[in-house]
């Protein structure tokens, strides 16, 4: 086994656990619905953010916006504004602040809360249908937000 | 009684199955649904003015049939081709098998199945003499354990959803019609609380994908008014029948929730009140989605 393979896999744990200096999701800070700070203090991977964007069991965000800058990925939904520009459109602070909970922007959004644990009506396990965890996981880590928000950070017209 | 010609072939539903890849058009399709029986043509109301329940909501109810891609419409145009015909058939073994523990049978009691024509268009309904909501499923688990002595069927068992799609397709044709008013009231009230209620860690409702986003796609599905009225429908992506019941625990896993059991006070409710918001709608017997 060589060295690589060793530093692969250990980022793929760095990746699943939360990392110390994370923001918790209670303590993130949001103002008019923007996050200023990095939930994870390091700084976001694009093309990571882009697949966790298309897996179905992450962001999937594609499930309701369209994207032109992914032609490959099908079936993208129609349900929400495309993402096409919004770069240009918000701040990155804001759009932290949309991915994380875009329930602080867009107030009763059917968006969901990505970096959110808590106030939920019959949480679930996943998509198991049995009741959460205790310490129920965000959708995404704090790594994946900031992944995610450096990929729309690519999105200019 | 209604019922479907010759066997099916299975092959062909599931070359269907991979053909749904097709999606144009986000709006409900133009489109009538005409069904070749056994006892000839017949015109079925897959749209119609909103009933009482959802007139503040929608001008038009439409069944979700109108929401599939073509293939799968054509498959329920005739009894021939449609695949759910053959869990009728089983059904209908079931109701004539002499299963009680005195020998007794369905068609002892109640002779052929033709005297269940209107009970699915009525159901869920609060049951005259025990006072209770009773879903389709109560009603058969009621003579299978008080009249048959048998252990009762399992609510999305094989043996409980044939019955219902036997029963049901005694039905088709006539216009679904839940009361919502007197001792159905409060069971009314709490379905449809349910029925807007943000559940899941994605906080969704029914509502939110069903009444405010009906018409549009939610990846490769294209969201229907969430109608009950083709119910219970031969699903191509299962190869098998779903019951209204199956269908709302289904929908509620996908919000990240804790489901309520299938048979549930909750999920009995939530029947009533949504088959209530497609009453109007022709019981389709046997429907067939994707
Ligand atoms: C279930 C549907 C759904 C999913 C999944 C979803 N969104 Fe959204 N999103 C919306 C809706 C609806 C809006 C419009 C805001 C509103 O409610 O007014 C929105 C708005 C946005 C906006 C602002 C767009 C603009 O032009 O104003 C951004 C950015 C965004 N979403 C990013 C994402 C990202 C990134 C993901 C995945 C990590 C995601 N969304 C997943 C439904 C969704
Ligand atoms: C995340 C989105 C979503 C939510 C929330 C949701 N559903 Fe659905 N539902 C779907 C999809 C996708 C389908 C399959 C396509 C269709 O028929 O709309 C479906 C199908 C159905 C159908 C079958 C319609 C037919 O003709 O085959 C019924 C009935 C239904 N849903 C009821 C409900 C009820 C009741 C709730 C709430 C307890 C609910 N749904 C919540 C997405 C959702």
């Amino acid at each position: 086994m060589n060295s690589q393979f060793w530093l692969a896999s250990l980022v793929a744990l760095a990746a699943a656990l939360p990392a110390a200096a994370d923001t918790a999701p209670g303590d993130v800070a949001y103002l008019d619905g923007a996050v200023a700070e990095s939930l994870s203090g390091v700084a976001g991977d694009p093309a990571a953010g882009a697949k966790v964007m298309t897996t179905r069991s992450q962001g999937n965000c594609v499930a309701c916006h369209q994207i032109s800058a992914m032609p490959d990925v099908p079936f993208q939904g129609d349900i929400a504004p495309a993402l096409d520009g919004v770069a240009d459109r918000y701040e990155e602070a804001q759009l932290r602040g949309i991915v994380a909970n875009a329930k602080m922007s867009f107030d009763g959004t059917f968006m969901p809360a990505f970096y959110k644990t808590t106030g939920f009506i019959r949480p679930g396990d996943d998509y198991t249908g049995k009741a959460a965890p205790e310490d129920l996981p965000p959708i995404l880590s704090a790594q994946q937000i900031e992944d995610v928000v450096a990929y729309l950070l690519t999105l200019k017209e | 009684m209604q019922r479907r010609r010759t066997t099916r072939n299975f092959a062909a539903a599931a070359a269907f199955g991979l053909a749904l890849a097709g999606m144009a058009g986000a709006d409900p399709a133009e489109d009538t649904l005409e069904v070749t029986t056994d006892d000839g043509t017949i015109t079925l109301t897959t749209m119609a003015p909103a009933s009482e329940a959802v007139k503040d909501v929608f001008d038009t109810v439409y069944s979700g049939w109108h929401y599939r891609d073509p293939d799968t419409r054509d498959m329920e145009r005739d009894d021939f081709d449609n695949p759910g015909m053959v869990f009728v058939d089983l059904g209908l073994e079931k109701w004539e098998e002499a299963i009680g523990t005195n020998g007794e049978s369905c068609a002892g009691c109640h002779q052929g199945p033709e005297s269940m024509a209107g009970l699915r268009a009525v159901t869920p309904r609060v049951d005259a003499t025990t006072g209770k909501l009773m879903i389709m499923e109560d009603y058969i688990n009621t003579c299978v354990t008080e009249r048959m002595g048998l252990e009762k069927w399992g609510t999305t068992s094989g043996d409980m959803k044939n019955m219902l799609a036997l029963i049901s397709l005694q039905s088709r044709g006539q216009p679904q019609n839940v009361a919502i008013d007197g001792p159905a009231a409060e069971y009314w009230e709490k379905g449809k609380e349910i029925y807007y209620t943000r559940y899941g860690q994605l906080e969704m409702s029914c509502a939110t994908c069903h009444e405010d986003n009906n018409g549009r796609y939610i990846r490769a599905d294209h969201l229907s008014q969430g109608q009950l009225s083709g119910f219970p429908v031969y699903r191509l992506k299962d190869a098998g029948l779903v019951s209204a019941q199956q269908r709302f625990v289904g929908c509620v896993r996908d919000t990240r929730a804790e489901t309520f059991k299938a048979g549930s006070d909750e999920f009995k409710a939530l029947e009533l009140y949504v088959a209530s918001r497609g009453n109007g709608l022709s019981i389709e017997g046997v429907g067939v989605r994707h």
